[in-house]
């Protein structure tokens, strides 16, 4: 008996400990197993707090995990999120002075697979940006949605713009025309380099011909990176296009408007890897 | 069977309880309106309000388990890497010392609780073989020209040797970590006198009496009602066997603990991003340990589930602390 009676105490005085909860957005009873789904507690769902100490830290070693494994792109985009302040608030203002850029940063879309209409844009002409971007989707096997969400860009707005330059990489890669091979990447982060200035793209960009054999590095030097970096200087910016409203523009139309020069070389999509 | 009545049992006078230390006005509207309609739904209120801390944020108990599951479903499989990279090895050094303070002979059965990736038992094992070779060799340097008799009986005796065999059970609520334990076993080719079991720490899948030694390693700061898992404890041991718990706890002195407290809360996360891409539950980790009780506090818990001879020893200045308690 005085066993339970202690054991009531015992209880009690657990209770009392001060408990500092952190300012929480869910609600105490809501049976959410998601960590950052319906209870957040940043400027956006999936923001972490992070310490200027941190930051650097986690700028040293995801730049390590990257180089030692260049398939996580999780740590690709951390790097890119940790060293990228400068380059996203000059990305803002290139955008906001742009009115469709504006109308972007207002509107806030998004592109993923639950947004996209893909009977629609299969059913486009060929020659058409959707139908060709639909097609790059398909040839190379990849998704929209695998994109990383922004977690350490202590801004929102910043973090949206982070975010709108990942989900146009896929874009991108459709107005040049390069495939995810090595070399087509290399080459799109060539002239993501000298558009956006990220540090992460440059990065990429120097370390990226690392890996590829001697006549790959040759067509990047002779033809295809001096193509990408000239227009990438000179092209308009590529995240204050609206593309969600072009899926039925021409491919060659907007390369035009966005001032891109289609490519020297025509890469295939089959030659995957470095080999 | 006697023992899943005595848990019902448990759990009503639990609840029960629970009612008494509600909020005080609706105990006396409780108290007045007719038992039988209403105890029900005291039950399910006393189980719904109550929170508890999960890090520091503050969840209901019923999804504390919950949560604490998808955190290690997580890190399973870095685990382990994760371990070396955040206490520099030295976490290898704390559970040598469980083993060396154990001190187990050959014949003993071990259960370790929250065992995921098996890391106690293997040492476990281990440490066992090495006793029994060690009382091998005293045996044969002791009989250096054996008489025909003793080595005929040398031969019969394998056979008690065998029957002596130490066993460890891993338990753990986790399959995903038993999974990455069972894989490291088959790699190390280890296999005799080992089993891997799926159980709460709360409720343990084993009749009374069963075990010599119970250990749980850094495990029991993720239970959600730490008094009934040593209620368990103790169950489950042998008359005459040991609770040893290796757990993180307060640092003694406070130069060491502001240094403990920048490194724990700066760098660990940023290594479980890096390496395991889980920052979130390397968080949850870290502040988990500041929600756990001290060295003396602990030892009262210890002590009042009805453990005797409760004891403690601090490592690395108080980092981690071992509590040893017997049945008896």
């Amino acid at each position: 008996m005085w066993m339970t009676v202690g054991k009531c105490l015992h209880r009690l005085r657990k209770r009392q400990y001060g408990l500092i909860s952190k300012v929480c957005f869910c609600q105490l009873h809501n049976s959410g197993t998601q960590f950052t789904d319906s209870c957040y507690d940043g400027l956006y769902p999936g923001h972490i707090h992070t310490t200027p100490i941190q930051k650097a830290l986690l700028a040293v070693g995801s730049g390590v995990a990257a180089l030692q494994n260049p398939y996580r792109h999780d740590m690709v985009a951390v790097l890119g999120e940790t060293t990228g302040h400068l380059a996203l608030m000059n990305l803002r203002d290139r955008m906001r002075n742009d009115p469709e850029g504006y109308a972007i940063l207002t509107e806030r879309p998004r592109i993923r697979l639950s947004t996209l209409d893909l009977d629609n844009m299969a059913s486009l002409p060929d020659g058409s940006f959707g139908r060709e971007y639909l097609r790059f989707l398909e040839d190379n096997h990849v998704t929209p949605d695998s994109r990383a969400d922004v977690k350490f860009v202590d801004d929102e707005e910043l973090a949206y713009v982070m975010q709108r330059y990942r989900e146009v990489h896929d874009l991108l890669h459709t107005l040049l025309g390069m495939p995810t091979n090595m070399l087509g990447e290399v080459a799109v982060k060539w002239f993501e380099a000298a558009q956006t200035g990220l540090p992460m793209c440059a990065l990429g960009a120097v370390l990226g011909p690392l890996r590829l054999n001697s006549s790959r590095l040759q067509s990047l030097f002779t033809s295809l990176g001096p193509w990408a970096v000239q227009n990438g200087r000179r092209s308009r910016c590529i995240l204050s296009i609206f593309y969600e409203r072009r899926w039925e523009q021409s491919l060659e139309d907007l390369r035009q408007e966005l001032n891109i020069e289609p490519p020297p070389v025509t890469l295939s999509a089959t030659n995957k890897g470095s080999g | 069977m006697a023992a899943s009545i005595r848990l019902l049992v448990r759990r009503v006078i639990r609840l029960s309880h629970g009612n008494i230390t509600g909020p005080p006005a609706g105990l006396s509207a409780r108290s007045g309106s007719c038992r039988g309609p209403s105890v029900c739904r005291c039950f399910s209120d006393a189980a719904g309000d109550r929170n508890t801390h999960f890090g520091f944020e503050t969840v209901p108990e019923t999804e504390k388990a919950k949560k604490v599951y998808k955190v290690f479903e997580n890190v399973a499989e870095k685990y382990d890497v994760m371990n070396d990279a955040m206490s520099l090895g030295v976490h290898r050094l704390w559970k040598d010392m469980l083993l060396h303070v154990m001190h187990p002979q050959p014949g003993v059965r071990l259960l370790d609780v929250a065992g995921g990736t098996g890391d106690i038992a293997f040492r476990f094992l281990e440490y066992v073989r090495s006793q029994q070779e060690r009382q091998q060799r005293r045996a044969a340097r002791s009989m250096q020209t054996p008489s025909w008799e003793d080595i005929s009986s040398n031969y019969s005796s394998e056979d008690v040797i065998e029957s002596q065999e130490s066993s460890a059970v891993v338990c753990d609520i986790n399959k995903e970590m038993l999974k990455v334990g069972k894989q490291k076993a088959d790699g190390m080719g280890v296999s005799a006198g080992l089993s891997w079991v799926v159980g709460d720490a709360e409720e343990l899948p084993f009749d009374d009496d069963q075990f010599d030694i119970y250990t749980i390693a850094f495990g029991i700061r993720n239970v959600t009602h730490i008094d009934q898992a040593l209620q368990e404890a103790l169950r489950v041991l042998k008359p005459g066997g040991r609770f040893m718990c290796l757990e993180f706890s307060k640092v003694t002195n406070p130069m060491l603990a502001r240094l403990y407290d920048a490194y724990s809360f700066q760098m660990i996360p940023v290594l479980g991003e890096v390496i395991a891409g889980d920052w979130k539950s390397y968080q949850y980790l870290v502040e988990s340990i500041r929600k756990f009780p001290d060295q003396e506090e602990f030892k009262g818990m210890i002590e009042d589930a009805g453990f005797y001879t409760v004891q403690y020893y601090n490592l690395t200045g108080g980092v981690v602390a071992l509590h040893s308690g017997f049945k008896l």
